[in-house]
């Protein structure tokens, strides 16, 4: 460590702060957005949202108009600077961006309208970008840690509500022992190695046959992924969590941060820990397969929205996982394509909750959608394409996700995997019909129409509809996963 | 000129728009628009399957209008159209039907019309799509999107226990297909290009095909259907209203047909061969068994659900025959007959569940007990109703005979046993229909509200009157149809047969 700090230190270090600029940009603005926040008689604090998303967007142009078309590490090598960690960055902002939209009614309504709501998701932002541009296992580490901390005081944010302050509690405590898990397995790791940078890591691997106490750390690792995912078995945390927590926060939750993950996962596992491919695969081929199972069985029996999309989120992750073990870029690719589809399948999901929830009253049981298509003829139809792209149902988004991991497994030989997926995803069909069918069929309690505010109906407008748009032409989306994956 | 205009894909999106226009723009609040937009529109669809039939010229067999765009490059998945003759019969028919059901509706839905045109509009561009689409990635979208307006219109529309029968209709048929789908992916990236023409060139060892295939038999069995996985089909065409039952009967059945001609055999072969006997043994039940239990239905739907199943065995029969005959001639006639069946078929099932609707809408009963002697009070409807349900027995000079008359015939050539099953059909059939057709028309009326019906008006006799024309003229002169289809037959019974050489050699 004393060394690292030293070479922290050295006056060899690069002056120039031109790649970091989006996130220096977002750090100082959010700071200052603190400061007037402080100061603000704005008792809306409409001005401090309206900021946020200002920063947001600037955040989101400047890495756009920086935007890497070759893979540089920088700053000593702990920050690396690619396509894939600006398209991660982008989509984080785009989340992020949408996420507020939705969070905005949510909060004023409940009295948790704080300033700091919307700072904690810049800094939650922030730790992100950080995180997916980590080069070596300590930036990695410090990227994921801003992001867990802003997240656990986001989760605890109605925190005289039991159900919240039980949430935020669980949440900690899980996300302290993945947090813990990782770092004893970076700890292995340097002990084994000596490294701290991924691709030293990789170089050692190459170099030298892998020894008992490596795979040991990668155990550690992937646990530790496999905690921040939610997947079987590391999954007990994410149906009480999504629950419990304010429903805005829910949305951030289920979006944001798991595409986050994966850039850690690809970092890790792809950059550091390509040599043991083997290794890892198996390891992920069981979290895969117990996370299509458990997640789609179990969320059969649900009546609870909130944890019926918490166990499909679960199943989802099942699925993503496919495309990282069968190990090759196009793998990869289809992970990515998965992830990000599946970010805005569920933030849309997630996000019609706010959007039918009136005043104080919250939407919990699947029976509280019925009759939407009724009340609300747009809406429904909006919510019941989220569900069915979320099914893998053509012509959405879902489905090619779907394809493509499908694809990706039966290229690297795994028949049994697609099978079991395949099988999985007709048990998901049920419990997504379930709902397009309350929505749809059932006979409405209370018959007004639903008055939602402006940012709620752009939000929910821009995820339906992008799923539906994608569905028809994911060419775009799709070449642009393949891109970000060619250095490997 | 006319050759210059891409005649699929108006044939594909023209439905399509229409109905998102129905949907979005007048709706429910200017009904009468709703009602316009939707019959102008399926006017010109079916101007279009005219023009398409006059485009067709169908002696090479090939595939023919062929549209091309790139749409997925990286996974080369392309929006490719073509049709031949198994599939232009069947857009045709496609055409027809909508118009119907469009008109049929404007009496018979009382509520959220505008949507239910839209659905029938959106449905029909989607069937469209499959009969059309040479991408297997692209004929997968239609054949799953289709499930959806399908799938609202049983559950908005249909009976008291609608919301059971339709989940349970897409969860059998979604189950069908997403093991074709992931069979298609598989053949798809071993040879780097999903068009369907490929993939039926493409070697496969005999592991792979008899996975392959049976993935398809899955998919197609069950939309078909087949005995034991008919199951979904008595409860979606009780529940459904009567627009729905027609399109279901009429054309969605008619899929599993298309994809054991368009998929499994020319892609699997082999293992169609090997495993062909399975497959006539379970039509052969449909046909015998199943017309058993037509006979024990005390629901007018459920009972031609029923006949339903028995006929389309007769098109699983036909397809299946073909292996084990030796004689092309022999082979080339058992697939004629199942795709006069299909084509005739649909007509004659869409003509009954009309039928049965027009009753219900007047007495809102389905069952047999609740009829009887309407005759008394509507003759133009009773004898209509007879000839269609003679059609349905296999009358001679109806279509429905001709269907059933070919594949009887060329299951002699391979073993009489089978052809004696299939025929007690002609028994079978007529026992159920005319039975039918007694205990609901015949007789004295059975209260004052049959006393009182009224006769069919002249929405229903459009309805009712042009189908009974077609099926008396598909009857009397098929030759145009078969001429249609024979070419592609036997460039079918080719590529089928081709594949099997190069797997011995």
């Amino acid at each position: 460590m004393s060394t690292l700090l030293a070479s922290l230190t050295a006056p060899t270090i690069s002056h120039d702060f031109w790649p970091l600029l989006p996130e220096l940009f977002l750090l100082t603005a959010a700071s200052i957005l603190l400061i007037v926040d402080v100061f603000s008689t704005d008792i809306d604090r409409k001005l401090s949202y309206n900021l946020a998303q200002l920063i947001l967007i600037s955040t989101g142009v400047i890495v756009l108009f920086q935007f890497p078309t070759s893979q540089d590490f920088l700053y000593h090598r702990h920050f690396i600077n690619d396509p894939l960690s600006a398209t991660i960055k982008v989509s984080v902002i785009v989340l992020a961006s949408i996420s507020l939209m939705f969070a905005r009614p949510y909060i004023l309504q409940r009295k948790i309208l704080r300033g700091e709501y919307y700072l904690l998701h810049l800094f939650a932002v922030l730790g992100m970008m950080v995180l997916v541009s980590g080069a070596s296992l300590l930036s990695l580490y410090l990227g994921l840690e801003l992001m867990s901390l802003c997240l656990y005081a986001l989760v605890a944010m109605r925190r005289r509500e039991k159900l919240s302050a039980e949430a935020a509690v669980k949440y900690f405590v899980m996300g302290a022992i993945a947090s813990g898990f990782i770092l004893y397995g970076i700890s292995f790791v340097y002990g084994v190695t000596g490294k701290i940078h991924l691709a030293d890591i990789a170089a050692y691997l190459t170099e030298n046959e892998a020894s008992l106490t490596l795979r040991f750390a990668l155990v550690f690792l992937v646990t530790g992924l496999a905690f921040k995912f939610g997947a079987v078995p590391f999954q007990m945390w994410v149906p009480d969590v999504y629950h419990g927590a304010p429903t805005s926060t829910t949305v951030f939750l289920a979006s944001a941060p798991k595409v986050a993950a994966f850039g850690l996962a690809i970092r890790i596992l792809v950059f550091g820990f390509a040599g043991i491919l083997a290794d890892w695969q198996s390891l992920l081929m069981i979290l895969a397969v117990l996370s299509m199972l458990v997640g789609n069985l179990v969320a059969l029996a649900q009546t609870n929205i909130k944890r019926l999309l918490a166990y499909s989120a679960i199943a989802h992750m099942g699925y993503f996982l496919l495309g990282l073990i069968a190990g090759n870029s196009e793998g990869y690719s289809a992970s990515f394509f998965y992830i990000l589809t599946y970010a805005i399948t569920s933030l849309g999901g997630f996000g019609c909750l706010i959007y039918l929830a009136k005043g104080q009253q919250e939407i919990n049981q699947i029976d509280d959608l019925k009759g939407l298509g009724m009340r609300n003829p747009w809406a429904g139809l909006l919510i019941s394409f989220l569900f069915l792209s979320m099914a893998g149902l053509p012509p959405f988004v879902g489905f090619w996700a779907k394809l493509e991991v499908i694809k990706a497994v039966l290229n690297s030989g795994h028949i049994w995997l697609a099978i079991i997926a395949a099988a999985m995803s007709i048990i998901g069909l049920f419990y997504y019909l379930k709902v397009v069918k309350v929505i749809f069929f059932d006979k409405p309690e209370i018959e007004n129409p639903i008055r939602a505010e402006r940012s709620l109906r752009l939000g929910l407008g821009i995820t339906g509809i992008a799923v539906a748009v994608l569905g028809l032409f994911p060419a775009q989306l799709m070449d642009l996963c393949q891109k970000v994956f060619q250095y490997i | 000129m006319l050759t210059q205009i891409p005649i699929l894909s108006l044939l594909i999106w023209l439905p399509l728009i229409g109905g998102f226009l129905v949907l979005f723009g007048p709706g429910d609040k200017l009904l009468v628009w709703s009602q316009r937009i939707s019959l102008l529109v399926s006017s010109v669809i079916l101007l279009l399957t005219g023009v398409l039939l006059y485009l067709y010229n169908g002696n090479s067999g090939q595939m023919e209008l062929i549209e091309f765009s790139s749409w997925i490059p990286s996974l080369n998945i392309n929006y490719s159209l073509g049709v031949d003759g198994i599939a232009v019969p069947l857009i045709a028919l496609t055409g027809f039907i909508n118009l119907l059901v469009v008109i049929g509706a404007i009496g018979s839905i009382k509520f959220r019309r505008a949507q239910y045109f839209s659905a029938a509009l959106i449905m029909t561009g989607l069937m469209n799509g499959v009969f059309a689409a040479q991408d297997a990635i692209l004929f997968y979208i239609f054949w799953e999107a289709m499930l959806i307006p399908m799938f609202l219109m049983i559950g908005v529309w249909g009976g008291p226990n609608r919301i059971y029968a339709t989940i349970k209709f897409f969860l059998f048929t979604f189950f069908g297909s997403i093991f074709m789908l992931v069979a298609l992916i598989y053949m798809g990236q071993e040879i780097g290009s999903f068009a369907i023409n490929d993939l039926q060139k493409m070697p496969l060892s005999m592991t792979a095909q008899t996975w392959v295939f049976v993935a398809f038999v899955a998919a197609f069995a069950v939309k078909i259907p087949m005995v034991p996985v008919h199951t979904w089909l008595p409860d979606a065409h009780v529940e459904a209203p009567t627009g729905g039952s027609v399109i279901l009967a009429a054309i969605m059945l008619k899929m599993g047909g298309y994809g054991f001609l368009r998929f499994a055999l020319p892609m699997t072969p082999d293992a169609a061969s090997e495993y062909a006997w399975i497959l006539v043994l379970f039509s052969l039940v449909a046909i015998a068994y199943i017309g058993f239990v037509a006979l024990a239905q005390e629901d007018m739907k459920k009972l031609i659900a029923y006949s339903s199943i028995a006929h389309m065995g007769f098109v699983t029969l036909g397809i299946f025959i073909i292996f084990s005959l030796t004689a092309s001639q022999a082979s080339s006639m058992a697939l004629q007959g199942a795709m006069v069946q299909m084509i005739s078929h649909g007509l004659i099932s869409g003509a009954l569940f009309f039928s049965i609707g027009v009753l219900y809408d007047r007495v809102h009963s389905r069952k047999i007990s609740d009829y009887g002697g309407v005759i008394n009070s509507m003759p133009v409807f009773g004898a209509l109703l007879m000839l269609f349900v003679l059609a349905n027995a296999g009358l001679p000079g109806t279509s429905g005979f001709i269907g059933e008359f070919f594949v009887i015939l060329s299951s002699f050539q391979a073993d009489w046993r089978i052809a004696a099953i299939a025929a007690t059909t002609l028994i079978l059939g007529a026992a159920y229909s005319l039975w039918l057709y007694k205990r609901v028309v015949f007789g004295k009326p059975l209260n004052e509200t049959i006393e009182r019906l009224e006769d069919i008006n002249l929405r229903e006799k459009f309805v009712l009157i042009s189908l009974a024309i077609l099926i008396l003229a598909l009857g009397l002169y098929p030759q145009p149809l078969i001429e249609i289809m024979q070419p592609s037959i036997e460039q079918l019974l080719e590529t089928s047969q081709s594949k099997i050489v190069e797997a011995v050699e």
